[in-house]
């Protein structure tokens, strides 16, 4: 359902772009996520069939690109890289941390006709 | 003038003309990407003003723009009408059946002559907003239908109906569910978490969003916890491993105890909050 609200978004957002630059059909939509951003990629994707019909991205290729997620650790002190919400802190071992960006989720470009 | 290396149209080498072994697809990508020079490659000069490999240059929209984008545009809208205002507005989010409501229900009975209005949001039903409503105050009941979290254009429509009063709070109860609304700014001041201790002391780490957006934790239903077989502690420690930042409170709505604080913390935040 959440997805479905983000492609929704996106949809709105192709919708202005074609608008603006004048395009008719988008071939391919690159979509930059955090670890963090607590999206479900397999979600994403069904929903973006679903949603883009009757768009200029109907058929379009969706690329998700995997941005990293930082993590503040209340520990060290250190702003750190970690793979998931709960690693603990890969220096000090610490499991106080606080996400620092890594939430993102972002249209970087599409690829248009 | 080439925005990366300010190079003109002159070529800035020479080399040999394109190897013929150049094949069909990348001829055609070649052609629409670069300037019409056999000696001189140059990337860049598409309507985007950058190359990616495998993009076809010339049809490339940099775009840079966030999916929530919309919404945080509307919440932020939402947010100065309500700071204008001097209304303290709080999001409440929680799993269903978290004790939002009865919370609800308790507070405005404790802030007496406070002014305040309450937004509810539920997919279906004006049950909670009927609740509220019996207590004297104001509710706008929100039904998502399929939905399952509140926007912040649903809240904005809500406010402009609702007009709340200068100098007054806006309680926004969210749709039960303890994973979209983290990610939609309504224009609140904070996100208040409710989490009932018999919903088991991983919720926290389960759920890590929801925590990590929240400036208060609520433990509700405390009276329950001798029958639960909680660790009351364990919840904390889950919830500060998830959001170290985090305020903690804990309270029953039916005995009263722990009332005190958080009617002590909304007060605080009256005062406080931009």
């Amino acid at each position: 359902m959440h997805e479905m609200s983000l492609v929704e978004g996106i949809r709105s957002i192709v919708i202005d772009q074609a608008a603006a630059h004048g395009f008719t059909r988008v071939t391919r939509l690159r979509l930059e996520v955090g670890r963090f951003a607590g999206v479900e990629k397999p979600a994403l994707s069904f929903a973006w069939d679903v949603a883009m019909r009757g768009s200029p991205a109907e058929e379009a290729e969706l690329e998700i690109i995997d941005l990293p997620g930082q993590a503040l650790c209340f520990d060290c002190g250190t702003t750190v890289e970690i793979a998931d919400r709960l690693d603990p802190c890969p220096l000090c071992g610490g499991g106080k941390l606080l996400p620092q960006g890594g939430d993102e989720m972002r249209i970087k470009d599409m690829e248009v006709l | 003038m080439c925005t990366v290396c300010g190079c003109h149209d002159v070529p800035v080498f020479d080399a040999k003309p394109a190897a013929k072994s150049a094949t069909a697809p990348f001829a055609n990508v070649l052609a629409s990407n670069i300037a019409p020079k056999p000696d001189h490659h140059h990337y860049g000069q598409g309507p985007a003003g950058v190359s990616v490999p495998g993009l076809s240059q010339a049809r490339l929209i940099e775009v840079e723009t966030a999916v929530l984008s919309k919404n945080d545009a509307l919440a932020e809208g939402n947010r100065r009408v309500l700071s204008a205002l001097n209304v303290l507005a709080l999001n409440l989010v929680s799993s269903p059946g978290s004790g939002k409501t009865t919370l609800l229900c308790k507070t405005i009975e404790a802030l007496g002559d406070t002014p305040l209005a309450v937004i509810e949001g539920d997919q279906q039903t004006s049950n909670d907003a009927e609740r509220i409503r019996a207590t004297g105050a104001r509710a706008l009941q929100i039904n998502t239908g399929k939905g399952c979290h509140l926007d912040a254009e649903m809240v904005g429509r809500a406010i402009d109906t609702l007009r709340p009063r200068p100098d007054s709070i806006l309680f926004i109860e969210n749709v039960g569910n303890l994973v979209c609304p983290a990610g939609f700014d309504l224009g609140e001041f904070a996100k208040v978490a409710i989490l009932s201790v018999t919903e088991g002391e991983d919720k926290p780490l389960k759920y890590p969003d929801m925590f990590t957006a929240s400036r208060l934790a609520i433990l509700t239903k405390v009276d329950l916890a001798p029958h639960c077989d909680v660790d009351l502690d364990l919840y904390e420690a889950n919830l500060r491993r998830v959001n170290p930042q985090i305020e903690i409170l804990k309270l029953s709505s039916r005995t009263g105890e722990g009332m005190a604080a958080w009617l002590a913390w909304l007060k605080a935040q009256m005062g406080d909050h931009p």
